[in-house]
């Protein structure tokens, strides 16, 4: 089929990039909205908005039955999630298989066997991947038993998502019994699933991530990203590739996450998140994300692939259009996630109006934002304004065109990380490149 | 006509050569204001107009689709409620107004289905928790800020707050 009307379950930037190939492809776009993004710079570069119930993402982007009534409504043909939200919501994927609207990702088997941690930990052991050493545990009795696998200090960490959610370190064995608890209570609250299992904490470790297509049966790779600049279990700042990894261990990951992904006859783009033993030079399975990801531009930068435009062909039946051998990298590229939260105030969010916007421009830079003076930032979604990517011929000078870059983005009305990113792209062990987690907790 | 981002390298390539230090490029939808940068390199500055092809459709579900001056109208009610949490500012001697810390979603229980962080009547100290508000997907906990009884509770379960708003009243001991 060809997909000529397609509907936009999302807002903010992703709204817009998603927007962006549409338009260049020639797709008619109908972009669902909540009634606080009325009037948002998606909805005035979208074919037609619908607008899809209130203000609080629960009554409206949350809503699946209110977005495949609007895609009824509006007769489209297929659905693009973006990513958070119902990005990775087997109900949708289910609700839309039933109205015979394409929903633009993998199928429901695929969506829960990735979505269950667990689950997908044994489809990992079963296509042959490293997992950090650990499993499921439901009583402190089962985790002591657990932790003579894992050492000590281990990790506890929720079935039912990520994002820190239900995540505890325990250090000392005598609180681990508490600690338990603890994240079984802030699992059950996050994710309605109070069911949690330990892992090996892994002290100085990279997140790398490997970009996958597939079409169902074929799977490719499109290299590695590196995300391991994180405040708070939430990343700050990712490139391509992932800078001095052993060419070796590099090879191994990509070929690892083709075998997850021909495993699990992967359909659409996804990623899988590995976490890299620095001082064991090994890597180990974390999860996969079923979904286009926020990072995805520093991929498309030295890779010259558009990957809405993938995800859509696959959407509408094709077989890959690209041949492994056909992906080439070139360069390397880097993006700083500009968020509304205040530096100053220990990253207190900053919702408002924007008052100016301006963004740099030029050779090697590339800017996705749904924002531009008079911007309302709500205080209800999440506070991502801009990504702010950079690419060069080589790390070095990507770094250049960055820091140059961030000089030229002067957000007022409210307040802005760019400051930060300053700092970071300043800082000789960022610049040296190949940082562990540790790097952001490390410096502040 | 949209520009794409290579539409604009393009540009700037034959800009950058040139002695001119500004370029307005606009249509009726779209306004873009490339600068030459005093840091160096360029900035750039868009104005999106609102869609002129909105079209008016059978609504389905509730679903409706909005006009650009709706839309706006809609946004601005959404973002400033009139509501009960607009209380003003108390007068009253021995009573004491407790503020939003930041804007946001405000909650009366620490989750769904439990029971409130405080009611009418209930003691409260300086560092009593007494709501959460929920802003951009975090948690901010909102503290009595001073010892007392609450008085009154005037802003809502899941009602949008701002920090001029009173969510509760104390009165000192």
């Amino acid at each position: 089929m060809i997909i000529r009307r397609l509907l936009i379950a999302n807002r903010g930037e992703i709204a817009v990039r998603i927007l962006r190939t549409c338009q260049r492809l020639g797709v008619e776009t109908v972009l669902t909205a909540s009634e606080a993004d009325l009037g948002s710079v998606p909805t005035r570069l979208a074919d037609r908005t619908i607008c899809i119930g209130a203000a609080p993402s629960s009554a409206s982007y949350l809503d699946a039955e209110a977005v495949v009534s609007a895609a009824i409504e509006s007769r489209s043909q297929a659905i693009h999630p973006g990513y958070g939200f119902l990005s990775e919501n087997a109900v949708l994927a289910r609700r839309c298989r039933e109205a015979g609207i394409v929903f633009v990702g993998p199928t429901e088997e695929q969506l829960a066997a990735v979505g269950d941690k667990l689950e997908a930990r044994r489809h990992a052991i079963a296509s042959g991947l490293p997992v950090v050493p650990g499993g499921p545990v439901s009583s402190a009795a089962e985790a002591r038993v657990r932790a003579q696998e894992t050492g000590w200090p281990l990790l506890i960490k929720a079935v039912g998502g990520g994002g820190g959610r239900g995540m505890k370190q325990v250090h000392d064995p005598a609180k681990l019994a508490e600690a338990l608890e603890l994240a079984m209570a802030e699992a059950n609250t996050a994710f309605g699933d109070a069911r949690v299992y330990v892992e090996r904490y892994v002290a100085a470790g990279r997140h790398v991530e490997v970009q996958v297509l597939g079409d169902g049966k074929d799977v490719i790779h499109l290299g590695t990203r590196d995300c391991s600049i994180q405040r708070r279990y939430q990343k700050l700042i990712e490139e391509a590739p992932a800078p001095h990894l052993e060419p070796g261990l590099r090879a191994r990951m990509h070929a690892a996450a083709v075998a997850f992904g021909r495993h699990l006859g992967y359909r659409g783009a996804g990623t899988v998140e590995f976490l890299v033993d620095t001082q064991r030079e090994e890597f180990y399975f974390l999860e996969m994300n079923a979904r286009i990801q926020v990072e995805h531009p520093v991929t498309e930068a030295i890779t010259g692939v558009d990957l809405i435009a993938e995800q859509i062909a696959i959407a509408e039946g094709r077989p890959l259009r690209l041949a492994q051998d056909r992906v080439t990298f070139t360069g390397h590229a880097i993006e700083c996630r500009i968020n509304a939260e205040d530096v100053s105030k220990d990253f207190r969010p900053s919702p408002g109006t924007v008052t100016s916007a301006v963004f740099p421009a030029g050779p090697g830079v590339r800017v996705d934002t749904h924002i531009e003076a008079g911007s309302r930032v709500p205080p209800f979604y999440d506070s991502l304004l801009a990504k702010i990517i950079s690419s060069g011929a080589d790390r070095a000078e990507a770094l250049a065109v960055l820091r140059s870059a961030l000089e030229n983005c002067r957000i007022e009305g409210v307040a802005t990380n760019v400051s930060m990113h300053a700092d970071i792209v300043a800082d000789p062990a960022f610049r040296r490149g190949g940082v562990d987690t540790a790097f952001f907790t490390g410096r502040s | 006509m949209n520009l794409t981002n290579d539409d604009v390298q393009e540009i700037l390539r034959l800009l950058d050569a040139s002695t001119f230090d500004e370029l307005q490029l606009s249509t009726d939808r779209f306004k873009l204001t490339l600068r030459r940068s005093s840091a160096g390199g360029w900035t750039q500055e868009t104005e999106t107009a609102a869609a002129s092809r909105t079209q008016p459709g059978g609504a389905a579900n509730g679903a409706a689709t909005l006009a650009p001056q709706a839309a706006a109208a809609a946004s601005a009610a959404a973002a400033s409620p009139a509501a009960p949490g607009a209380a003003a500012a108390s007068t009253v001697e021995g009573i004491v107004d407790i503020h939003p810390p930041i804007i946001g979603t405000f909650y009366r229980a620490p989750k769904p289905g439990a029971a409130p962080f405080v009611e009418v009547g209930s003691v409260v100290e300086k560092d009593t928790i007494i709501g959460i508000v929920e802003t951009m997907k975090l948690m901010n906990s909102v503290h009595a800020g001073a010892a007392g009884v609450v008085a009154e509770i005037c802003a809502a379960n899941g009602q949008l707050v701002e920090q001029h708003h009173v969510l509760m009243r104390l009165r000192k001991p």
